[in-house]
């Protein structure tokens, strides 16, 4: 107790600062992710074939170990925090894309035929009545997957992201159990208050309409 | 103003929809297209605002063909209320109602103003315009859903079923509501309904369809005086056929004078003589003044041969009687519910003058029936 107590008095700097280095490469992430997967989400409620295809590939992209994939690109991208945030902006995809297809999916036929019956374009039935109404599943996968990303950032620190991971693999060589803490401990605090911060979010965003209802469309 | 020629649609795999349906349209006019299920009456409408395109044919609202304009463009001069009502659940009432003139951009006070005017129609108050559907009774979300398909004023409106989901009540107050908004809005209403009831309230003209068939177009008058063919007397009902025969309105009209009857002081004997001599199985009883006691049947009289001499001793007093003056409808309905055999007819007094029985039903649903067409027929033989 009292070494992690030292540990803190000298290192808080570099702690914080690392801290914010974690926090921004999954942010990065997990926003690359949003502006990706959202769109093609969108895109995959119009295009039933393939749909189910590109949804398995991300799931099959889902399950390779996150160690291999972030090794899988330093031949290409090399090391630092670029190849981090792209290797993990792959893990976010696939929350936040089934989750928008599933909701987009899941609005009422019947209130999209009345959209296109009154004379809305297609753009504007995404827009009005398919995006307000599954923003919240939406919301709910880019929750799953900032949380997912802030525990995988960890793992950037080995291809030279930074970031917490340092402290934890630090802490792992030297089998040193403050480092470990210092770096752990943070990690999973971040992970909570981010997803806060989300659901305050999700609160403001998803239409006042909607809240009290129970079958949401 | 709305001209249908010889459209069809023919689905991929040959199924014919819709098949060669021409109709003329007139401004103001409420049209409902009725049918069983699947006999096209929901994919004809859908075709007027390009929801389904013709495979066949041509729609002109007012001289112009319709393919030729953006379907957008088109839908959004077309009042169109489904089903289910279709309120989009995350916009306010305001925002429901103003939809159409949003897509058409129209000015944020022009929008309130609007949704004011259109509220006052259906009688509710401006407190509704920050009010989400899900706050509302569905007698109110339907109306809401017919506001808005009135928002940008459009000339024709298209209505699927709108009222279906309502219970009866509701459904009731808001056909007369309607029909009252349309009469004074001078809309031309093409609506699409499976209820003949509610066809033959509302409709001006009644088409009625049948595997993607116009079978008769028409007034509810005349369809219910003149039905083509069995299927349209089917569709009506028999039930409804009876009770719109012009000329036979109430009970008086229909019965049958002559009603077999007994006065109470006379003998259980008596009463045997009588319905042997009539050939009928039960009597009914009334005192001096031919005022309706009650009756006696045969079974009653074999039972109580023995203990009982006279008819006031076995009387059974619960009968059931109709007025004179009551619409035909009524005590049909009755006869026909309840399984009476017969049902006695009195005057304003209780005095029994005449008797309405299943016998005088079958001459009325021959007559509605044949009676017409045997005359048409006589008709036809004079013409060649």
């Amino acid at each position: 107790m009292e070494t992690l107590f030292d540990f803190l008095q000298t290192n808080w700097q570099e702690l914080i600062f690392k801290a914010w280095e974690h926090l921004y490469i999954s942010l990065i992430a997990v926003f690359l992710g949003i502006i990706v997967a959202v769109p093609l989400g969108i895109m995959l409620t119009r295009m039933k074939r393939s749909a189910s295809f590109i949804i398995g590939i991300a799931n099959i992209m889902q399950t390779l170990p996150s160690l291999a994939v972030l090794a899988f690109f330093i031949p290409f991208l090399g090391v630092g925090k670029t190849p981090a945030i792209i290797a993990l902006f792959f893990y976010s995809v696939l929350p936040i894309l089934r989750n928008t297809y599933t909701g987009i999916k899941g609005v009422n036929e019947n209130l999209l035929e009345s959209g296109r019956g009154i004379g809305m374009t297609s753009w504007e039935r995404i827009k009005l009545v398919e995006f307000p109404l599954a923003l919240s599943v939406i919301m709910a996968g880019i929750r799953t997957a900032s949380v997912y990303l802030i525990g995988w950032a960890t793992l950037a620190s080995f291809i030279g992201g930074g970031g917490l991971g340092d402290y934890i693999f630090i802490g792992l060589n030297l089998y040193q159990t403050e480092y470990i803490i210092a770096g752990a401990v943070p990690v999973i605090i971040m992970a909570i208050l981010v997803d806060y911060v989300f659901s305050i979010i999700e609160r403001k965003v998803v239409p006042k309409g909607l809240k009290g209802m129970k079958e949401v469309a | 103003m709305l001209k249908i020629e010889k459209v069809s649609k023919i689905y991929k795999g040959g199924k014919k929809a819709v098949n060669n349906i021409s109709l003329d349209i007139k401004k103001g006019e409420f049209i409902c297209f009725i049918g069983p299920s699947g006999c096209g009456k929901t994919t004809t409408m859908k075709m007027i605002n390009r929801l389904i395109e013709p495979s066949e044919g041509q729609i002109l609202i007012n001289g112009e063909n319709i393919m030729d304009k953006d379907p957008v463009q088109l839908r959004r001069e077309i009042g169109y209320v489904i089903q289910q009502i279709g309120l989009f659940p995350h916009m306010t009432i305001l925002e429901n109602i103003t939809l159409v003139p949003k897509l058409l951009k129209w000015k944020e006070e022009e929008k309130k103003e609007r949704a004011l005017e259109l509220l006052q129609l259906v009688d509710m108050g401006p407190e509704y315009l920050d009010r989400y559907p899900h706050e509302l009774s569905g007698g109110q979300q339907q109306r809401i859903g017919v506001l808005r398909a009135l928002a940008s004023n459009p000339p024709l409106i298209l209505m699927d079923e709108p009222f279906g989901a309502l219970d009866p009540i509701t459904r009731d107050a808001l056909q007369e509501e309607f029909k009252h908004l349309q009469r004074t809005l001078n809309k031309t209403i093409v609506f699409v309904t499976h209820d003949m009831d509610e066809a033959i309230k509302l409709a001006d003209r009644i088409v009625i369809l049948k595997a993607g068939e116009i079978v008769q177009v028409g007034t509810p008058d005349e369809i219910l005086r003149n039905p083509v063919n069995e299927f349209v007397e089917e569709f009506i009902g028999k039930d409804r056929l009876l009770q719109t025969r012009p000329h036979l309105e109430l009970v008086l009209q229909i019965m049958s004078r002559n009603p077999i009857s007994i006065t109470e002081d006379k003998s259980l004997t008596d009463a045997i003589k009588i319905m042997r001599e009539k050939r009928v199985d039960s009597l009914l009883v009334v005192d001096e003044q031919n005022a309706l006691k009650g009756y006696v049947d045969i079974e009653t009289i074999s039972e109580y041969r023995k203990k009982a001499t006279f008819i006031s001793e076995v009387i059974n007093t619960e009968v059931y009687s109709v007025n004179q003056d009551s619409l035909i409808r009524d005590s049909v309905q009755k006869i026909l519910k309840r399984g009476f055999k017969y049902v006695p007819v009195v005057d304003h007094h209780n005095h029994l003058v005449g008797i309405v029985t299943r016998a005088t039903l079958v001459d009325i649903v021959y007559d509605s029936i044949w009676g017409e067409e045997e005359s048409q027929i006589a008709e036809m033989v004079e013409m060649f």
